[in-house]
């Protein structure tokens, strides 16, 4: 089927692009490591109490971060105007966004992943007994920030500081995605840690409300 | 331009019988005394703003499939009234928490909705003021609005089930629980008049729009000669 | 030069606005270009040149009006796959090689054997020994090279150029001309914007002006081609 060929096309030199220059991962994973360190000043996370605070700083600290990293991707098809040169090729416009926005996820995890033991270490807690069903939580969170952050570098690509707009953009509509993964995070966490299916199903439905608007309104997004 | 000066009159005239009912003649609630009264602008505010909230995203889909500049203009006056509502939910619901529960802020679920609410309606003008073109403008803040529209049930549901699991203080009890016969008749008339409200400053705002494109439009093309 | 894929197509612009808030770039301009023709939009800065192309190129969608290909064997052909754009800028990816490029852009076209295809154009655009090297180490001509190997990589029966001599030293400009001599004798259709003579719109066999988003010259109806080109009153 093209679209999936093509997004599979389109995702390889995502990868590509992005895997020989590892500007956006190594950015991207400093800065979370700065948030980090930085919440932990301001509540000790030594005390048990501040531990409650935990996943929530660690998901915000991802969601600063993501709405950074997010910026570059479609402000890069601007130069040489590379996206009108994949409007004309790519047949389905959705198939540019699947490629990017499954890319988007794919990095943000990784970060995320390379992030968790820092903050195991910092925050005391032990991960290791959780860790597939941890790796679900970031999966499906990071999918939440990506699809509707992927659809919105399309836009604030269009606008003035673009800079600030993505974040001005991206953070106010992530509400449920922050809820539901902290939620979901903090009781992996927890001394008796238990897998919370409610918000993980939860944010499988942000994530196929939001992946179904980039479907129907995709080719909007690109236009001219 | 008559019809429009009719119309604001026989509004302040309704707005100012129904004040005068929800002051003099409904009673006052017995547990919370007269600070509860706030509750007759809290209410039709907070239902004015979320037809705004549907007007704006009805605007946004039509402009996106039409194309035609009055959905535009229609979208970005729903939602400058639908923030000046929210705001005044905004503003209304410390005002009344003060007094009966001693704090002026809880993130309770519908507050914290509204707050939320409130910023994306400040993105939505926000990116609107960053997009200089206007047909550029009308579309991408078309789309972000029709994003955000799905987005207000979303957030809803995942502060409520948070809430329900974390509980605060709530800021407003029940409206509609066991009201009283004349508090009835004082709220259904004073919601009516802030719809009637609503309807007059959409109106006059989407004219205001109206005539700042074409003075845009006139501008732009004095500029090329 | 491999004949195009499909039989040569004309274009009918029927009537196309396009607007910019209060701003004209286009005012119901009206042509017809037949199949096999080299057509030269001449013109100033803004006169609605590069809309007109954008335009045909489907990147751009027009205010009102309609846009046709018309093919000599009577098919419709689907619009991106029967035109070939070379803008102002080069539509390749700097960050990946000028191999890479092709491929990418070939496997999303569905074309068959990409591999062989990137190759084969590589060749014919003289690009084959740097086939390796990033597009970012590339001068303007080298560049201008890998644009045009792109927008041929579905044969199109149809090319659009928007001011392809720009930024080309004589040798760049002689390339060029000699490449859409080729392209012009194998029965391709060729829409260019041009700022003025050279080797280049010497190969016009119909040239058209616009100013301020309207047609103003045609040779179709009896302008003098050289006049349109060096802007001289007809």
């Amino acid at each position: 089927m093209t679209l999936l060929s093509n997004t599979a096309v389109l995702l390889g030199k995502e990868l590509r692009t992005e895997f020989r220059s590892r500007e956006l991962l190594t950015t991207t994973v400093v800065f979370i490591l700065v948030v980090v360190v930085l919440f932990s000043f301001t509540f000790d996370p030594s005390v048990s109490e501040s531990r409650r605070f935990g996943p929530g700083l660690l998901w915000l600290a991802f969601l600063f971060a993501a709405s950074l990293m997010l910026q570059p991707c479609f402000l890069r098809e601007q130069n040489n105007d590379t996206l009108s040169a994949l409007r004309l090729s790519a047949g389905d416009p959705f198939a540019i966004f699947l490629a990017k926005l499954i890319a988007n996820t794919f990095f943000l995890l990784l970060t995320e992943l390379l992030m968790l033991p820092v903050f195991a270490i910092l925050y005391n807690v032990r991960i290791l007994s959780v860790l597939p069903q941890l790796i679900l939580v970031f999966f499906l969170g990071s999918l939440g920030v990506a699809i509707p952050g992927t659809a919105f570098s399309a836009i604030s690509a269009q606008a003035r500081m673009r800079e600030l707009m993505l974040p001005l953009l991206l953070l106010p509509l992530l509400t449920p995605v922050l809820i539901a993964s902290t939620e979901a995070t903090a009781s992996l966490m927890d001394t008796k840690p238990e897998l919370r299916r409610d918000w993980l199903g939860f944010l499988a439905g942000f994530d196929v409300v939001f992946l179904t608007a980039l479907w129907l309104f995709g080719e909007y997004l690109l236009e001219e | 331009m008559l019809k429009t000066i009719l119309g604001a009159v026989v509004l302040f005239l309704m707005i100012a019988f129904t004040a005068y009912l929800a002051f003099n003649y409904a009673p006052i609630e017995k547990s919370m005394g007269v600070i509860q009264k706030i509750f007759y602008l809290h209410l039709p505010s907070a239902f004015s703003s979320f037809v705004a909230l549907g007007v704006c995203f009805y605007a946004n889909l039509m402009y996106v499939f039409k194309r035609q500049p009055k959905w535009d203009w229609l979208g970005v006056s729903a939602a400058e009234v639908g923030l000046a509502f929210i705001s005044v939910v905004l503003v209304t619901g410390p005002i009344w928490a003060h007094p009966v529960w001693g704090i002026w802020w809880t993130w309770d679920a519908r507050l914290t909705l509204t707050f939320v609410l409130w910023l994306l309606y400040i993105s939505y003008l926000l990116l609107r003021s960053m997009l200089e073109e206007p047909d550029k403008r009308a579309l991408f803040s078309a789309l972000f609005g029709i994003f955000a529209f799905l987005d207000v049930p979303l957030v809803y549901f995942s502060i409520r089930w948070w809430r329900t699991q974390h509980p605060q203080p709530v800021i407003l009890g029940g409206p509609g629980s066991g009201l009283e016969a004349r508090m009835r008749v004082s709220y259904l008339l004073v919601w009516g008049a802030f719809t009637g409200l609503l309807i007059l400053l959409l109106n006059a705002r989407y004219k205001l729009e109206a005539m700042r494109a074409s003075v845009e439009d006139l501008r732009t093309e004095a500029e090329v000669q | 030069m491999t004949p195009p894929a499909f039989s040569p197509a004309g274009i009918r612009f029927e009537k196309i606005e396009k607007r910019y808030g209060g701003l004209y770039a286009l005012r119901r301009v009206s042509l017809d270009i037949s199949a096999g023709e080299c057509a030269v939009f001449a013109g100033r800065n803004g006169s609605g040149k590069t809309t007109l192309l954008r335009i045909a190129a489907r990147l751009v969608r027009p205010s009102s009006g309609t846009v046709d290909f018309r093919m000599k064997n009577g098919k419709e052909p689907e619009p991106a796959s029967a035109t070939g754009f070379v803008a102002h800028a080069t539509m390749v990816y700097d960050e990946l090689t000028a191999e890479e490029n092709l491929l990418l852009f070939a496997r999303l076209q569905g074309i068959p054997n990409a591999t062989a295809r990137a190759e084969a154009l590589l060749n014919e655009v003289g690009l084959i020994e740097r086939r390796g090297s990033l597009v970012r180490t590339f001068s303007r001509g080298m560049r201008q090279r890998i644009a045009i190997a792109r927008a041929l990589l579905n044969e199109p029966a149809m090319l659009l150029l928007d001011e392809p001599a720009t930024g080309l030293d004589p040798q760049g400009i002689a390339w060029l001309a000699g490449t859409l001599h080729r392209f012009r004798d194998a029965g391709r259709t060729i829409l260019m914007s041009l700022h003025g003579e050279s080797e280049i719109s010497a190969l016009a066999t119909r040239a058209i002006r616009l100013d301020a988003g309207s047609v103003v010259a045609d040779t179709k109806a009896g302008a003098n081609l050289r006049s349109i080109l060096t802007f001289a009153d007809a």
